[in-house]
């Protein structure tokens, strides 16, 4: 049994909310279908379930990384090859805090990025039925299912004032 | 002070995609012209390490001239991003949509362009891997007590975090950019965009990842400057370098220096792509009002930095900021610095109406970046200049007319590298002005209909 993805396209966001209620209306599970908007709307504009996510997990783990790295890398070093400088001790903690600062920073911020593609669901290599006029201001609801409940997929979306129907 | 406009989402891509979907006719000719200029620039690059740093007005004892007042120079610039983006998205400052795209590009090209002058400087930047950790074979490594090791590691991590700060935000408009364009171009745009499809799933990791990358990037744009500062303060030896207070002096002369870039930036992005229904009045409006307090906090650092250095009564000390301020030709280039920096701009923006006139806001921002450089050359060359006992050689400093070409050069760089990002990216966040438009509705107050903004909690 092959998946089919459909995808009705709405110019205004209260149409848009009332096909996610027909759909679900309908038997389909929330979760297998999804709003796309060119811009951000207002959580839970269209009735949509609200996504749940662990990105502030990432820059704690990267900043963890990032520290450890910098210590092994400022003290390590230092002590494999101990050479006095300016009087100053080997191990001279106020200058391994400011690499150990900007280490720490710089793999808590890229631990975050990753975390912000991840959590996106990014990259998305088989991304389903779409359409340029969402990136125009129009509103596309879109379910991913089984061919034999296409039919219905789209009953409830022009049902609730879909102007077209793609699928892919 | 926040002017409504209603404009359609399909407005909205087709002006601020013109400059990818319809290239302006004066672009070409104007990458050309900074393309030659770019070119010669790797000419004279290339011959100064060539032939060495004897080509340039370097000489005992003023072994830091120009190339590295200008880099401090463009990493204060490059401040710009961070301040404008990071602060005004914390702060959810609704003026902040059309800045911060632009704003975040000035700090990874102007960082890149800072970059190049210590690079140059050395005489032998293929040796500049030796700031990195690399070889336990010979068991040599950087001495992480250096300041000159603090300077990669804080000035990298900023272009690290910076590059990849404008990547995420762009992705809304590189999914956009991939459904208007075709060939070659939509491949492209396609595999960036990554499958950006703008779910709410997407939307909210864009929103709160953009909030989480700003916190980040706050204490990374302090740090920097401050450390950049410590190149001079931590060195004992010179007047007018060790002073405790350059690490705020720094970040807040760069955010000064920065900010104003940005108002010069975006006078020219409404003038050449034509985008005054997007940057308006009111944005200059309140990146004056924002610089009015920055500049005089600026100040107040200036002249606090010189009681202090008088208050030792130290010979030496005297000696440096009596040559600074009283002598030919320093006395002419400190008026000069003053009144650019400062007493020209500032109280010219305490008037509305100069606030709200793009051509003059373009030229006092110019007229701040003039003087924020000399700032920085009279922080790093007089110190040196001066004639100190036990030095047995010296004389006064003057750049070469190579130093001087490099300094123009790197303006033309920076514009260059502007211009191509221009050509395949928005420079305006299209996503955040079209939020604009959903989060924006009149709200009727009596006779008075006003714009107000819904915000969300996070």
């Amino acid at each position: 049994m092959s998946s089919k993805s459909v995808l009705g396209l709405f110019q205004e966001p209260e149409p848009a909310a009332d096909a996610m209620d027909a759909l679900a209306a309908v038997g389909f599970e929330r979760g297998t279908f999804d709003v796309l908007t060119g811009t951000p709307y207002p959580e839970g504009a269209f009735g949509e379930h609200v996504p749940q996510h662990r990105l502030f997990r990432f820059p704690a783990f990267g900043a963890i990384i990032g520290f450890m790295v910098a210590l092994l890398f400022t003290a390590a070093t230092q002590i494999a090859y101990p050479v006095v400088s300016g009087g100053k001790p080997i191990l001279s903690l106020f200058a391994m805090l400011i690499i150990m600062y900007e280490l720490t920073m710089l793999s808590a911020v890229i631990a975050t990025v990753v975390g912000i593609i991840f959590e996106s669901r990014l990259p998305n290599l088989k991304p389903g039925a779409y359409d340029p006029r969402i990136t125009e201001g129009w509103i596309g609801v879109v379910i991913s299912c089984d061919d034999e409940r296409v039919r219905d997929a789209e009953l409830a979306l022009k049902s609730s004032g879909a102007l077209e129907i793609k699928h892919a | 002070m926040q002017q409504r406009r209603d404009l359609s989402q399909t407005h909205t891509n087709r002006v601020l995609l013109n400059s990818q979907l319809n290239t302006p006719s004066w672009w070409l000719p104007t990458v050309i012209l900074l393309g030659i200029v770019v070119i010669i620039g790797w000419v004279v690059i290339g011959f100064i390490l060539n032939k060495g740093l004897g080509v340039t007005g370097l000489s005992r004892p003023v072994f830091w001239g120009l190339m590295i007042v200008t880099f401090v120079f463009w990493v204060g610039i490059s401040h710009a991003g961070i301040m404008i983006s990071a602060i005004l998205r914390l702060t959810q400052a609704e003026w902040r949509r059309p800045v911060t795209r632009a704003a975040e590009l000035l700090t990874v090209f102007s960082l890149l362009t800072a970059l190049l002058f210590p690079l140059i400087h050395e005489g032998r930047p293929w040796r500049a891997y030796w700031y990195a950790p690399y070889d336990f074979a010979r068991g040599i490594f950087p001495s992480v007590r250096s300041p000159l090791v603090w300077d990669p590691s804080a000035i990298g991590t900023y272009l690290t975090g910076s590059t990849l700060f404008l990547y995420v935000a762009l992705l809304p408009d590189l999914g956009n950019l991939r459904d208007r364009t075709t060939g070659w171009q939509k491949v492209f745009y396609t595999m960036l965009a990554l499958g950006w499809r703008g779910n709410p799933r997407q939307w909210k990791l864009q929103t709160i990842g953009g909030i989480l990358l700003s916190a980040l990037m706050l204490p990374i744009f302090v740090s920097v400057h401050s450390i950049v500062s410590w190149d001079f303060a931590v060195t004992t030896g010179v007047e007018g370098w060790h002073s405790t207070i350059f690490a705020p002096y720094f970040v807040i002369g760069a955010v000064h220096s920065g900010v104003s870039a940005v108002v010069t930036m975006m006078a020219l992005m409404r003038w050449l792509w034509k985008w005054g229904d997007f940057i308006r009045p009111e944005h200059f409006d309140a990146l004056a009002r924002l610089l009015i307090v920055v500049a005089t906090g600026w100040l107040g650092f200036t002249f606090l930095e010189l009681i202090f250095a008088l208050y030792t009564l130290e010979g030496p000390e005297l000696a440096l900021r009596e040559m600074q301020i009283f002598s030919w030709p320093w006395n002419v280039w400190f008026i000069v610095f003053l009144l650019t920096g400062y007493f020209i701009p500032v109280p010219l923006w305490l008037f509305k109406k100069v606030r709200n006139n793009i051509a003059m806001m373009f030229w006092t921002s110019i007229l701040v970046n003039i003087g924020m450089w000399l700032e920085r050359f009279f922080i790093v060359v007089p110190g040196l200049a001066r004639k100190t006992p036990f030095t047995f050689a010296w004389e006064s400093y003057k750049p070469s007319p190579i130093e001087w070409f490099l300094l123009g050069w790197s303006v033309a760089w920076v514009s260059f590298l502007m211009l191509l990002f221009a050509r395949f990216f928005p420079l305006v966040p299209l996503f955040e002005q079209k939020e604009s438009q959903v989060f924006t509705t009149n709200v009727k107050i009596g006779r008075a209909s006003v714009p107000a903004i819904i915000r969300e909690q996070e």
